[in-house]
């Protein structure tokens, strides 16, 4: 992507919505929008219908736990008619863990949001159907969370390979 | 197909909860209340349950159908059984081990998996990399797409009823896998990138066997075309059904071959070219209508193109280093490691640690047989992800799925799940 | 010496029952068309035109527990999945087996985190493990070897 374009589109976008859009980042060449969850569904409607941004390719969220807001959520939007991309990026504190729904402006933002509320448990308020996706519905907890650990399993050695496989639960007829 | 009966009993027990069946769609009546319609709990129309051991379904999807006789009034996908979290071990790698999970997300087209995430790691920590792997990556990026395709066909025209297609499309499929062999040792799960280039350069014969697949290639094609493209049965099976316009397409996020066959032209292969995809002349195929017929034409015709590519690269493919010199990120070579005490230090480093990564977040996609496949990284700095997210593009175009299959016949379905051409190793990472 | 001309010597062949219930089961194995993950399209393969599983008897997958009477477990296994596994286990008729096909089915491979089993062992008895991510499609027909040669010896005790 050129560069100028990158810079343009922070500029006209932060003209556009004033104090909306608290800060623009580029990294990389790539621009990130930096808002607040209440005037997020403002940003994705203008970047969709004047910005021309029809397409959703992404939304998630990261824990970067320890640091506070704890939560991000980023939505990536790519524009077909113009080809650039843009990342809105809106940061969530460790005790406020709910957001407005996409779904109105972007049809997409349905199973993905679905799939951040199963692994990291945020709610997204309005959602037409928030349940699980990935889990089973009674499973407890959000794996993705960063107090969860990464193995579950200890590792095998020779040292301690017979005391797991005692404790293994293996399965009958 | 007149049964009024439902096929499993809805009663409200004392926690209001609806058992859907006797495995696991635990959900309380008033989320079921909003997907199915409300004829649904008079027992006026039929509630099925397809999978999660379906033929089928590609792997482990689940559909939810309400059916009113043989025509389907919604279609409720219930995903995650394939759940694997991916994302989750990433956290625990550095960026190069990270490349051996990857290949397991889409495991029809790994090798476009592990291009995805070192051209992430590559713009993260932004390395160059030589013109030499960049060629040999798209060669075999192009032979993934078309044994991905050469599934796809082989799976979608066995559910439609086509059976020998399978048999025919397996066979050219070992040909391929014998150049994954070639070059990497392994048949599906080749971690052959590398963050900086390759991870050794390719054999001598690999030209001359990459050579023999251009030559056989376009016969067998040819024979694929004669069994389906004009078959009367086939045509009765696929045209008209499934079928999505541009704008919904757009909305759900569809990519890939799903959204072309709706007339969109979006590959990111010519968007934002990668890996010097703009380097080679091919065109991208458009369906017009979005059925399933449409979506089978584009992929189709996406062989010629891959073999178009495929030719250019192996014709202008140049000599030259085949990983960055960058002593950071890639390891030096071995004989280096004798006499420079840097470089012992370097390798040190790397295979102990790994390298560091500056901080920031970026997000890299590529065109994989599916659609656009998008890798996100957030790096902390050290030399573990903060966080890898991978934006699947089966997942985004089986949320289309039900607005497909609106009003479709229930024989349809397994139709339309096919032409999306979805993995669920991918669905559910 | 073939077995025609004992039998135009003797008549009869004499075996303990055993071995030729062992010997009947053993080369009438209907697997259950049943995949998971990537091991499920080396499955594929191992059925499809180059290496033809049919040649040791097995040739008809059946897409119904019910009519099987060997899993291929093909393919890492999720929690999600885990309930549905042993449900299909349950339903398919004695005796049945199980084989664990790759690194995921036996001990959860690369996969050693939340959404994994770690090995179908913990729920189904597995009779057979093939190695590798995926194995190879002589890998699992070395494996249904195997399971041929177990089911050949299976002791009359054993018998459900």
């Amino acid at each position: 992507m050129d560069q100028s374009v990158t810079t343009n589109l922070g500029s006209t976008v932060l003209a556009a919505l004033g104090d909306a859009v608290n800060d623009v980042r580029i990294f990389r060449d790539e621009v990130t929008l930096i808002t607040t969850k209440e005037r997020v569904l403002e940003v994705l409607q203008h970047l969709r219908d004047v910005q021309h941004f029809e397409m959703l390719t992404d939304e998630t969220c990261v824990d970067y736990y320890p640091r506070e807001p704890r939560f991000g959520i980023l939505y990536q939007l790519y524009s077909l008619s113009r080809n650039i991309r843009v990342r809105v990026k809106v940061m969530l504190g460790e005790y406020e863990r709910t957001i407005p729904t996409a779904c109105g402006v972007y049809t997409a933002a349905n199973w993905l949001e679905r799939e951040i509320y199963d692994l990291f448990g945020i709610t997204f308020d309005g959602h037409p159907d928030l349940r699980r996706i990935m889990m089973p519905p009674g499973w407890e907890g959000h794996p993705l969370l960063k107090e969860n650990p990464v193995k579950v399993e200890e590792v095998a050695f020779s040292f301690n390979r017979n005391r797991i496989d005692a404790e293994k639960p293996y399965a009958r007829e | 197909m007149t049964v009024a009966e439902p096929q499993f009993q809805i009663e409200e027990s004392p926690q209001n909860t609806v058992t859907a069946s006797d495995t696991q769609l635990d959900i309380t009546l008033d989320q079921l209340k909003k997907l199915v319609s409300p004829r649904a709990l008079t027992g006026d129309t039929m509630l099925l349950n397809m999978g999660p051991q379906h033929p089928s379904t590609h792997g482990v999807l689940r559909l939810l159908l309400e059916l009113d006789g043989e025509t389907v009034i919604s279609c409720v996908p219930d995903i995650g059984f394939l759940h694997t979290g991916i994302e989750k071990t990433h956290e625990g790698k550095n960026y190069t081990k990270g490349i051996v999970l990857t290949d397991r997300i889409d495991y029809l087209a790994p090798l476009i998996c592990n291009l995805a995430y070192v051209g992430a790691v590559e713009k993260l920590v932004g390395v160059d990399v030589p013109i030499r792997a960049q060629y040999i990556r798209v060669i075999l990026a192009e032979l993934t797409r078309m044994n991905s395709h050469l599934v796809w066909l082989g799976t979608h025209a066995l559910d439609i009823g086509a059976m020998s297609m399978f048999l025919y499309t397996f066979r050219e499929r070992e040909m391929l896998l014998d150049i994954f062999e070639l070059v990497s040792g392994a048949r599906m799960m080749t971690s052959y990138f590398r963050v900086g280039g390759l991870w050794r350069d390719v054999p001598d014969h690999f030209v001359d066997a990459v050579r023999n697949i251009l030559k056989v290639f376009p016969q067998r094609l040819l024979d694929y075309e004669k069994l389906l493209r004009e078959n009367p049965l086939w045509k009765e099976r696929t045209v008209g059904v499934g079928v999505i316009g541009r704008e919904d397409a757009i909305a759900y996020g569809m990519t890939g071959p799903s959204l072309r066959g709706s007339g969109v032209n979006y590959d990111v292969r010519k968007a934002m070219p990668y890996s010097s995809y703009d380097h080679f002349d091919f065109s991208v195929p458009l369906g017009s209508t979005g059925d399933v017929y449409d979506r089978y034409r584009c992929r189709m015709d996406e062989f010629y193109q891959s073999l178009k590519i495929i030719e250019q690269a192996l014709d202008r493919l140049p000599n030259g280093p085949i990983v960055t010199d960058n002593r950071k990120v890639a390891p030096p070579p071995k004989h280096e490691i004798a006499y420079s005490m840097e470089s012992l230090i370097h390798h040190f480093k790397l295979w102990t640690e790994g390298f560091h990564a500056p901080e920031g977040e970026v997000y890299h996609a590529v065109e994989s047989g599916k659609g656009e496949f998008g890798v996100f990284i957030s790096s902390d700095g050290g030399p573990k992800p903060r966080r890898v997210h991978f934006r699947a593009p089966s997942l985004c175009n089986l949320q289309a799925l039900p607005h497909m299959s609106k009003g479709a016949l229930i024989a349809d379905i397994v139709g339309i799940v096919g032409s999306v051409d979805i993995v669920l190793g991918e669905v559910d990472r | 010496m073939g077995l025609e001309q004992k039998l135009g010597n003797m008549g009869v062949v004499t075996t303990s029952l055993e071995q030729a219930v062992g010997w009947a089961r053993s080369n009438a194995i209907w697997p259950m068309l049943f995949g998971l993950a990537c091991c499920a399209i080396e499955m594929m393969s191992t059925q499809a035109s180059n290496y033809d599983m049919s040649r040791f008897g097995m040739e008809l997958m059946r897409a119904s527990p019910r009519q099987s009477d060997l899993m291929i477990v093909a393919g890492r296994v999720s929690r999600k999945m885990a309930p549905v596994l042993r449900n299909l286990y349950d339903q398919m008729p004695d005796p049945k087996w199980v084989i664990a096909m790759g690194d995921c089915a036996s001990c959860g491979g690369v996969f050693n985190n939340y959404a994994v089993v770690q090995g179908v062992d913990e729920i189904v008895p597995v009779d057979v493990y093939v190695a590798g991510c995926p194995p190879r499609p002589e890998a699992l027909i070395d494996g249904i070897l195997k399971l041929q040669d177990k089911i050949k010896k299976e002791p009359l005790t054993k018998w459900q």
